[in-house]
């Protein structure tokens, strides 16, 4: 390893002091023992405990839970469809618009996106609740999915669905049984991404969100307004944990079989 | 002419397996196939050659389903297959990239057309295995596909297309991302595994060795129409365009006017001041028509002096000589600037060669060594 010139040790601290030094904050200040937030008082997990005996916390905890792991399902089904028609359906008819709308909520102000989705559900006569949300955070989510997989379909060789067909494989045997097994660290990665957005989101939650389901986030925010205790810092250190862990899932997931491809080819260089 | 000759396309009784009848096939504009008719014969080893573009892949992938024909019929067996799916087709590809499914095994992909099927589980271990010991894969089975080197993985693409039994496989240049040695040895191996299975080969390839070394008869194309269909012999010794002539092997080609001398024996002058060259054909020619002489390189003999019986005899000199080895190739230039090659094995030591560099020598061939071609 070669050591770092000063420029780069300087901007490298720099960087990540700007990135990380709030969230270090929060975290040092969910182990203080007083109920001050700014004064440090001794280490103490107290508030972790507190936290767990609160039930308005582990409620919208749980509704994010399962928001999270049906909207990146429904999400990632979705996307991936809809990649694949992108990629592989070839010219068909308004594909251009089609390409062009899946990407749209990629840069639409999530604020318009809730919006216009809470005017569809209050038209549509549909109670606010779990089910708008989930439908809420697929709507968005499903691009980002349809972004990671299409990107692995370009790159993925069209002749081994052929072979697949040439096998006799119907068109939907070839996509279980070659192209889905192929992509899958494609399509994971993607749920994982869709999860974690899901279970940050607070702007288009707070619009299709209802009295009967709040996520946390939401309630995070509502409870910060009346000030911030150690009880929040608790939880969103537990939040960061959790995002963390499932960011370092994902980039493992391609990196495992990213490095077991290159040692097998070189494996195999070896036996030419 | 030997009865056992395997020749069923001069046999007017034989039905043929494969048949394009009148055969169309466009994208947009472009025409890919240009009203083709051919017919293909069971046990056949056929090989589709031609330059890049000229349609030989999209004649093999309307054979495997992939694309339906514009115009016009295919025939397997006598059974219009334009409207079954690939899936559904008694059909067979390799493909050149071999695609080889990389999340499953050696032993899986050669099952996996298998599986599709239904073959009881005893029937298809068997077959499985006789495959690996056709291919001698025997013992990478268990491996990976990215686990095997090149050569093995196109074992592996041919074992996996002929694991179905298919009344037809078709190769779409299935050498052609292996090196020369391998490449060689595999072209025997692919004419010795077609003679034990008994298949229909067709295969497509832009390599006119190849072609020529598996071939039971070769069509050579050019921008969707077929040039000419022919055994390897006969696309070599007497083709039937200036195209072919010069796509197979290496050729010198003489442009003049024919003048007939009476049966199929003719004149073409060729040059001012040169003496005429006697050819014979067995296309009628017009006198004064504007023709072609094709001769290939080892059907001309190169000599210090004029050979005394020779029919066509030019001189020229040595402008550049290509020494292969066995062979050299003299590049003569002739008096009018045209370059003529000539051919010769090296069955003496070089040092005791007769001429060299820039020294007059007589070129001569039989007349009917070289072939006359109207275009």
């Amino acid at each position: 390893m070669s050591r770092l010139s000063w420029f780069n040790t300087v901007s490298l601290t720099l960087g990540f002091a700007f990135l990380y030094i709030p969230m270090i904050i929060l975290i040092i200040f969910s182990f203080n023992e007083s109920k001050l937030v700014t004064v440090w008082a001794g280490f103490s997990t107290k508030w972790y405990g507190e936290l767990m005996q609160n039930e308005a916390f582990l409620d919208a905890a749980w509704v994010t839970l399962r928001v999270a792991v049906f909207s990146s399902t429904l999400a990632t089904i979705l996307g991936t469809a809809a990649a694949y028609v992108l990629v592989r359906g070839g010219r068909f008819f308004g594909r251009t618009l089609f390409s062009g709308m899946i990407y749209a909520p990629l840069v639409m102000p999530e604020v318009i996106t809730g919006l216009s989705l809470l005017l569809l559900f209050i038209g549509i006569g549909l109670d606010r609740g779990i089910l708008t949300i989930v439908l809420a955070h697929t709507t968005f989510s499903m691009c980002f999915v349809s972004v990671v997989v299409s990107s692995r379909l370009v790159t993925f060789d069209r002749s081994l669905e052929e072979a697949a067909l040439d096998l006799g494989c119907s068109p939907a045997q070839a996509f279980r049984l070659v192209t889905l097994p192929i992509i899958a660290p494609a399509v994971i990665s993607g749920w994982l991404l869709a999860f974690t957005l899901s279970l940050d989101d607070l702007v288009i939650a707070s619009f299709t969100s209802g009295p009967s389901a709040t996520t946390l986030p939401i309630k995070i925010f509502s409870a910060v307004r009346l000030g911030v205790s150690p009880e929040i810092n608790a939880l969103s250190t537990l939040m960061i944990a959790v995002v963390t862990v499932g960011v370092i899932v994902a980039s493992l997931v391609t990196k495992r079989a990213m490095v077991r491809q290159k040692q097998d080819e070189q494996a195999a260089a070896q036996v030419e | 002419m030997n009865s056992e000759v395997f020749a069923p396309w001069d046999d007017p009784q034989a039905k043929p397996l494969i048949q394009f009848q009148n055969v169309t096939k466009r994208f947009g504009a472009f025409t890919a196939i240009d009203n083709l008719s051919l017919d293909i014969y069971e046990r056949e080893f056929f090989a589709l050659l031609g330059p890049s573009g000229c349609g030989k892949t999209t004649m093999m992938r309307m054979l495997a389903g992939f694309e339906t024909p514009t115009e016009g019929h295919i025939l397997l067996g006598g059974q219009d297959i334009d409207p079954i799916p690939p899936n559904k087709r008694a059909v067979n590809m390799m493909f050149q990239s071999y695609a080889l499914f990389p999340h499953l095994s050696i032993w899986d992909n050669i099952a996996f057309g298998l599986r599709r099927d239904n073959m009881p589980k005893r029937d298809l271990e068997e077959r499985v295995e006789e495959m690996l010991r056709l291919t001698r894969l025997e013992q990478f089975a268990r491996r990976k596909p990215h686990q095997i080197s090149g050569g093995q993985r196109q074992r592996v693409a041919l074992a996996r297309s002929l694991a179905k039994a298919p009344k037809l496989l078709l190769l779409d240049e299935p050498l052609g991302a292996l090196d020369k040695k391998l490449r060689q040895d595999t072209q025997f191996e692919l004419m010795d595994i077609q003679e034990k299975t008994g298949t229909t080969f067709v295969i497509v390839t832009h390599d006119q060795e190849e072609a020529m070394t598996v071939a039971s008869r070769v069509a050579v194309m050019d921008q969707g129409k077929l040039m000419q269909v022919a055994t390897p012999d006969r696309i070599y010794e007497t083709p039937n365009s200036v195209y072919v002539a010069d796509f197979i092997g290496d050729v010198n080609i003489i442009e003049g006017r024919a003048t007939a001398q009476g049966d199929e024996s003719y004149q073409i002058d060729w040059a001012e001041g040169q003496p005429p060259l006697t050819a014979s054909s067995a296309t009628a020619l017009s006198n004064g028509q504007r023709c072609h002489l094709a001769i290939r390189p080892e059907k001309v003999a190169i000599s210090a002096e004029r050979p005394a019986d020779a029919i066509n005899a030019i001189q020229g000199k040595v402008h550049d000589i290509a020494y292969l080895g066995n062979l050299s190739t003299y590049h003569v230039e002739l008096p009018n600037g045209t370059i003529i090659k000539a051919q010769t094995a090296n069955t003496r030591r070089i040092s005791r060669r007769s001429f060299t560099w820039e020294d007059p020598v007589w070129l001569s061939w039989t007349a009917t060594a070289a072939v006359l071609l109207e275009n």
